[in-house]
């Protein structure tokens, strides 16, 4: 029953060349499992909340719908790839720290990653647009408040600093 | 006393009362923060469960063959096998009721009936639908009322567990499914009701809903012969060890429950959940064990209760109450978990912050053939919040008064007996209503809206009593270079309570919070806390904490003196301890035990003069907009504002309001688990709808009242649950202020206005 495809994947700037994968290995658990990137969250499993979202050559995708073998030869961005250091944050994290943008966290890195893509194309959003961008993220705990906070803090502190 | 150089960016000294950022809020946002859903251990099996199809029958067969020969399958489980190694299977915390596997029985869909442990995940998973099991299906009971006299049996005999001081009254009984009865009578609403110029009565109800929180449960068991740890997603690791170890036969100290940081709980997690089963599988597996839940198998887990509540008031002719009874009927499903708690002590504030020289209050928990109910932000109190803010409503607009005046005419106010005969003390219920009614605009006229929009509004205030008698213990411990750590069982579960508590010690020993090392909770380090539940936390661990830093500063203080320090000294720590041992060396450990004077309600009657350290108080106000041709709701202001004594982190607070006040109005609005044969249909997060960003109404307020709790920590109590009371009653209220219609159920879905505005019109419509 084992059949298994090879692979070559770059992962938050890592090159992985000679994966072998099981063709039914989804991305989130290669990216978990296999990487040991475990910051991307496994919530529904079915693309409803978000949780596991990265992103896939830049554009905000659901790790638990694809397959690790799709992600060949693509570039993948997941939470622990987005400070721009080990030792510094980006700000959009600074910003979801400071403004209690988060409770449990479980939910966090799919904010983030779905937030990156969106104010890396809309870098002066409204709130209503902030809310718009990340509807098809769920949280059980916040209320949301804090979240839509902390996104157009976030914005505004990476206009000033680009 | 000493001070210690900085550490950190915050000023030292006045650590309460400022929004200190999460300490554990850099890990979340760089994806490091540990959950126990994604651990994994050297050379662990992972679980799939094969679960019951009937609600309700006897195991006849359960044929594991096909399973046990799938290659890289490891062990095929049934409870024969779980006997073997554990030879009183049964666990809880109310009753001993509920198996590690299906026992002959299977009492509700969904219920584990065997476990198939491999390397991989995916081999379990499919040798799990390998497996086929026989029943002889028997009568099934679903509804809460209907169980109470039903034939059909959930169990053939109650077995309660006695863990609980307060539970110790539960009696073993055969021939029924009710697992508890809480009683209170005050006065006589009978002679009351006689001489009542007005009676109302109303039958509300709720529906089951379900936590979902976003990290399934999961628990990884690692048995050895010399001493067992678990890694699990837990609430209350005291309580898991006291089970574990009791199931074992074992000391507690040979047990070790480690928690990380839980992908929320809201009660989803307490008590004791995968814990047993991991434990007997990995007893048998001799490996550790990971059993670790979907999404959708946690709605086969623990829910919320189901409720019906018939509550009756007795009016005078001035619109004083004079009389209320309440009858509330508690669906706890298959196996009692702690409904039982949830029906005492939700039922003891019944009949609602209400000044009632006459008051009846029955509380049934009671077995059903459903996935089993436990407790959910708010023990029970939102479903009678619901019924008895609905109903008071109801009877202000029958007898033509205004909302706000009528609860006035009402209100319990300090220093008067709530109806269980504990005085009422430190619960702000009429600053509530006060800022309420500012908030909301109530004595100004709003648009009504025109053509098929019609705009209304609508409030509700609510009391809570706290859990009690529980107890936490904690530790301060000061290390030689004056840097502290605190090991408390309090457990960080979103609600900030790691900030709390470290700004609560950096409050005493005047050093930076940020600068306090919270322990990662572990049985083996962290002292004793009965659970992080009911708004319990902040209050009783706040207090234990406290105590435990000024046991430290005491200590401190008091080898200063022995190495000589002038009285006052402001010597540095570091410097105190070289002084005392030659060299960066020893500790200086505080430690403080919190429990609060308590009196139990007597039997019969539910009379206590002290039932809670502290109340909870809360109020709702909402303004909506209903479509009458769809039936349509729009939430266009949420307000919620709560006693919660001084706020320790303002800013955690509001998170703490507006997570929860939204996550009820999910519980009004829309979200139901649907059965059909007691099958959920609607068990994935695809057809279980939560709130959104989309749902989040219009204009959304969280606020306290400026007010302190004189018994509680720095002034301070429980927020987590609170602002979960009011939502529902605030809303109906509205709906009924909007367009005339009142609903007696719970969700105020569209189908249900639209159904009730077409009844109203005299066109009803019909049932498909």
């Amino acid at each position: 029953m084992s059949s298994k495809r090879t692979i070559a994947v770059t992962v938050n700037g890592t090159r992985y060349e000679r994966k072998d994968v099981e063709v039914r290995l989804t991305l989130a658990d290669f990216l978990r499992h296999e990487l040991g990137l475990t910051g991307t969250h496994l919530g529904c499993e079915h693309g409803v909340c978000g949780a596991c979202t990265i992103l896939l050559d830049g554009k905000s995708a659901r790790s638990c719908l694809l397959l690790a073998v799709q992600a060949d030869g693509h570039k993948i961005l997941t939470i622990e790839g987005i400070a721009p250091s080990a030792d510094k944050m980006h700000p959009l994290q600074e910003a979801f720290r400071d403004n209690h943008g988060l409770q449990c966290g479980f939910c966090t890195p799919g904010m983030l990653t779905t937030l990156i893509e969106f104010l890396r194309d809309n870098p002066d959003p409204t709130e209503q647009e902030v809310r718009i961008a990340i509807s098809g993220n769920l949280c059980r705990c916040t209320g949301y408040q804090g979240i839509v906070a902390a996104a157009l803090d976030a914005a505004k502190r990476m206009r000033a600093a680009p | 006393m000493a001070t210690i150089t900085d550490q950190g960016t915050a000023k030292v000294g006045a650590q309460v009362g400022r929004s200190v950022p999460r300490l554990e809020g850099r890990d979340k946002v760089t994806g490091r923060a540990e959950y126990t859903h994604t651990m994994r251990l050297s050379g662990m099996l992972h679980v799939k469960l094969f679960r019951s199809t009937v609600a309700h029958g006897r195991i006849k067969s359960v044929d594991t063959s096909a399973a046990k020969k799938l290659p890289g399958v490891a062990h095929v489980v049934t409870i024969e096998d779980v006997r073997k190694v554990i030879p009183d299977p049964y666990y809880g915390p109310a009753f001993h009721d509920q198996p590690i596997l299906a026992d002959g029985k299977v009492r509700f869909v969904g219920e584990p009936v065997a476990a198939v442990l491999a390397a991989d995940p995916h081999v379990a998973e499919q040798a799990a639908q390998l497996i086929v099991a026989e029943y002889e299906e028997l009568p099934a009971v679903y509804d809460e009322v209907e169980a109470l006299t039903s034939k059909v049996h959930v169990h053939d005999v109650l077995k309660p567990a006695g863990t609980f001081a307060d539970l110790k009254h539960l009696k073993d009984a055969k021939g029924t499914n009710l697992a508890l009865d809480y009683r209170l009578r005050r006065g006589d609403v009978d002679k009351a009701f006689a001489s009542a110029a007005h009676v109302f009565e109303h039958e509300f109800r709720t529906q089951k809903v379900l936590h979902l929180s976003f990290e399934p449960h999961a628990t990884i068991a690692d048995y050895k012969d010399s001493g067992v740890t678990l890694h699990t997603a837990s609430q209350g690791p005291s309580f898991v060890r006291t089970e574990i170890a009791r199931l074992l036969g074992w000391p507690e100290n040979k047990v070790r429950i480690k928690v990380p940081y839980l992908g929320s709980g809201y009660g989803s997690k307490l008590y004791i959940k995968l814990e047993a089963l991991a434990l007997a599988l990995s007893m048998i597996a001799r490996l550790p064990v990971k059993v670790a839940l979907t999404m959708e198998e946690m709605f086969y887990q623990i829910t919320k209760h189901p409720s019906t509540f018939r509550i009756k008031s007795g009016v005078d002719k001035d619109g004083k109450i004079i009389a209320r009874k309440c009858e509330v009927y508690w669906n706890g499903g298959a196996y009692a978990d702690i409904g039982p708690r949830v029906t005492q002590k939700s039922g003891l504030t019944a009949s609602g912050p209400y000044d009632i020289d006459n008051v009846w209050i029955d509380s049934y928990a009671l077995y059903t053939n459903m996935t089993p109910a436990g407790a959910l932000r708010g023990f029970g109190v939102p479903q009678l919040v619901w019924a008895y803010e609905s109903h008071t409503d109801m009877i202000a607009r029958a007898l033509k008064i205004d909302a706000v005046e009528f609860r006035r005419k009402n209100l319990l106010r300090e220093g008067r007996p709530h109806p269980t005969g504990t005085v009422l003390k430190d619960a702000a219920i009429e600053k509530v209503l006060d800022r309420l009614v500012e908030r909301i605009n109530w004595k100004q006229p709003m648009d009504r809206g025109t053509g098929v929009v019609r705009r209304g509004r609508g409030l509700g205030i609510a009391i809570k009593a706290v859990i009690s008698p529980t107890t936490s213990v904690a530790i301060v411990n000061v290390s030689a270079d004056g840097s502290v750590a605190l090991y408390c069982g309090t457990i960080d579960m979103g609600q900030g309570s790691d900030t709390a508590m470290a700004q609560m010690v950096g409050e005493v020993l005047n050093m930076p919070a940020e600068s306090v090392r919270v322990v990662q909770r572990d049985t083996d380090v962290t002292p004793y806390d009965m659970g992080t539940l009911g708004s319990r936390s902040l209050f009783h661990m706040g207090h234990a904490v406290r105590r435990a830093a000024e046991d430290a500063q005491e200590k401190l203080k008091a080898l200063a003196c022995e190495v000589g320090e002038p009285e006052g000294s402001n010597i540095p720590i570091p410097a105190l301890f070289v002084k005392k041992y030659g060299m960066q060396a020893g500790n200086v450990i505080g430690t403080g035990i919190y429990k609060p004077d308590y009196v139990p309600p007597a039997p019969g009657t539910g009379l206590s003069s002290n039932v809670t350290p502290f109340w909870m108080i809360s109020g709702a106000g909402a303004e909506v907009e209903v479509d009458t041709e769809t039936g349509h709701i729009k939430i266009a202001k949420l307000i919620s504002v709560l006693d919660i004594g001084k706020s320790i982190n303002p800013k955690i607070v509001e998170t703490q309001i507006s997570g929860a006040a939204l996550m009820q109005l999910g519980f009004t609005m829309f979200e139901k688990m649907h059965l059909d044969g007691g099958q959920v249909t609607n068990a994935s997060l695809a057809d279980y709808k939560i709130p959104g960003f989309h749902d989040v109404p219009t204009a959304m307020e969280n606020l306290t009242v400026d007010v302190t709790q004189s018994n509680g920590p720095f002034g301070a109590k429980g927020v987590g649950e609170v602002s979960t009371f009011c939502v529902s009653p605030a809303i109906a209220n509205a709906i009924d202020d909007a367009v005339g219609v009142r609903l007696m159920e719970l969700p105020l879905n569209p189908e249900s206005v639209l159904r009730a505005l077409r009844v109203k019109a005299g066109k009803p419509l019909g049932d498909e």
